[in-house]
């Protein structure tokens, strides 16, 4: 172990862990002011009890030597992970790093159920993804399992965490159902500034994620954030021309997709291809996410913040892209089509499909155990009101008129008006 | 010539829009208002701060209309407004002196009669 590498890491935790709150302003921006703090804390949340669960059980499930599809329980409630190297950097430091992965996973999922999905009920959700899809998928492509195995490339995630996430995201949108203004009124964002600066700082929690992938401070790692900057710009370049082409005008919110967009395509190939290959592989990568938004739009799928275009599409596209792009001359390792081995873009789609077909099946069968025990879905009532008064008793935006002060004792958590509401609609708020 | 104010729920106000829109009541101006009727108030905790939020979010709509679009109107609200929780807000019809409108110096039944505008 050398102390360069060991900084890098550090360093690198710190960026991918930003990343969440950083989705926290992403998502939270394009919802309505009246769920502005649910949905921001359905990322934050995600950063206590998920990490928690992910140094309890699931880094063993992920990364402790195991079967092809899960790993086993060596190191489970962390024990022997110490300050041992495993690669090049502390034992203890790499479960910290491949934890900050799982944490902002689990918290991309709710992109597709904001403004109706019961706060409890979401964390009862992820809690179990976590266990139950996110680690036996990681242990699959990064921890030795079948996906390796069979020589997939995710150089940060493509697969792991983008793909994997959509198609829990779609699946979860299905379940729990559209808000009840979808498709009916027009649901606008209520700060597009917050979305604008949520982009921004995942943009640079990113460096992170994907040069920090290369788990040292190595070529490898430069050659990662080099890619990083360079196929979102790409991305941003071919989307604003595309929606100047289309509307004329080239918009905010577009600009904040096309940077993520951009993200999510070059994720599973920024360690694996040239820099010039990123920048076709951002340009191209916009197409297929820009259309998949309108499409779907148009649709009855209430995927609200459009998880599955830019992470499921964007990520899909980019997982097949790296089988396309790797290039040998550059990271020293895997090659792909152009460069002459045209099979790996069938083990790329075959990743992607292991990914999407058990994620959802497990998606699926979670929300619908939770829903024996849990309701999913915020009574009418309550989706009206908004969820920040009824699941966290507290507005984004007041200016506190009319706000009466409860002495300590009368202040224990009463019964309110919406409360009853609720209980008459057989939801417990 | 009526004023008709209301003040509903704003989670109801598109659903008001739409109605109000079916019964071709074209002039409408809105406001966000706080107010107290008879709802039951919520409590918000803020770290070590209870607070009980006496006044609720409501909006008001003032709609000047000639007599026979009075009920129409009044019917739209209530039907799009209505949820059966206290809380609603109500529907006040106010006789009107007279009305101008600012452009053509028009009066009352010619102010509140819409024009068809000429897209362009």
């Amino acid at each position: 172990m050398n102390n360069a590498d060991i900084g890098w890491m550090l360093m690198s935790t710190a960026l991918v862990l930003l990343m969440t709150p950083a989705l926290g302003l992403f998502y939270g921006g394009m919802v309505r002011a009246k769920n502005a703090l649910n949905t921001m804390m359905m990322s934050f949340v995600s950063l206590g009890p998920v990490a928690v669960l992910w140094a309890l059980a699931g880094y063993s499930l992920a990364f402790a030597p195991g079967s092809p599809v899960v790993g086993g329980l060596a190191f489970f409630g962390l024990r022997g992970v110490g300050l041992e190297a495993q690669g090049a950097i502390p034992h203890l430091l790499f479960m910290a790093f491949q934890g900050t992965f799982a944490i902002i996973t689990a918290a991309l999922i709710s992109g597709a159920i904001v403004e109706r999905m019961r706060f409890g009920a979401y964390l009862a959700f992820i809690m179990a993804w976590l266990v139950v899809v996110y680690a036996p998928v990681a242990h699959w492509v990064w921890g030795g399992g079948f996906l390796a195995a069979a020589g997939a490339l995710d150089f940060a995630g493509g697969a792991v965490v983008h793909v994997n996430a959509a198609s829990a995201a779609l699946v979860a949108a299905l379940v729990v159902g559209p808000r009840k203004d979808y498709a009916r009124h027009a649901i606008l964002p209520h700060n597009v500034p917050f979305t604008l600066l949520g982009a921004g700082l995942l943009w640079f929690g990113w460096f992170g994620f994907n040069a920090g992938s290369a788990l040292g401070a190595t070529p490898i790692a430069a050659l990662a954030f080099v890619n990083t900057m360079l196929a979102p710009a790409a991305t941003l370049a071919v989307w604003t021309l595309l929606d100047l082409v289309r509307g004329g005008r080239a918009t905010a919110i577009g600009a904040a997709t096309a940077i993520v967009v951009g993200l999510v395509v070059v994720t599973p190939a920024a360690g694996y291809i040239g820099p010039a290959s990123a920048l076709a592989l951002g340009a191209i990568g916009a197409f297929p996410s820009y259309f998949a938004l309108i499409y779907r739009a148009r649709t009855k799928l209430d995927d609200s913040l459009d998880v599955v275009a830019a992470h499921g599409v964007g990520g899909a596209t980019g997982a097949i892209l790296t089988g396309v792009f790797a290039d040998a001359a550059w990271s020293g390792g895997p090659s792909g089509l152009l460069s002459g081995n045209p099979g790996q873009v069938l083990t790329q789609i075959y990743s992607v499909a292991a990914v999407l077909a058990y994620s959802g099946v497990a998606t699926f069968v979670i929300l619908k155990v939770i829903a024996l025990v849990l309701p999913l879905r915020a009574a009418g009532r309550v989706e009206g009101i908004g969820l920040d008064v009824t699941d966290h008793g507290e507005e984004a935006y007041t200016g506190g008129d009319g706000a009466i002060l409860m002495p300590p004792r009368a202040a224990a958590m009463p019964v309110t008006a919406i409360d009853a509401a609720g209980l008459r609609e057989g939801v417990r708020s | 010539m009526k004023l008709i104010v209301a003040v509903i729920r704003p989670e109801q106000l598109s659903d008001v829009l739409e109605a109000l829109f079916h019964a071709d009541v074209r002039g409408v101006t809105i406001s966000r208002v706080q107010g107290h009727g008879g709802e039951i108030e919520h409590v918000e905790n803020y770290r070590g701060t209870t607070v009980k939020m006496a006044l609720a979010e409501k909006v008001r709509l003032e709609i000047g209309v000639s007599n026979h679009f009075v009920q129409p109107t009044v019917d739209a609200i209530m039907a799009a407004a209505r949820t059966g929780e206290v809380g609603d807000g109500k529907i006040l019809v106010l006789p009107i002196e007279t009305i101008y409108r600012i452009r053509t110096g028009e009066q009352d039944q010619d102010a509140v009669t819409p024009v068809l505008q000429e897209v362009g």
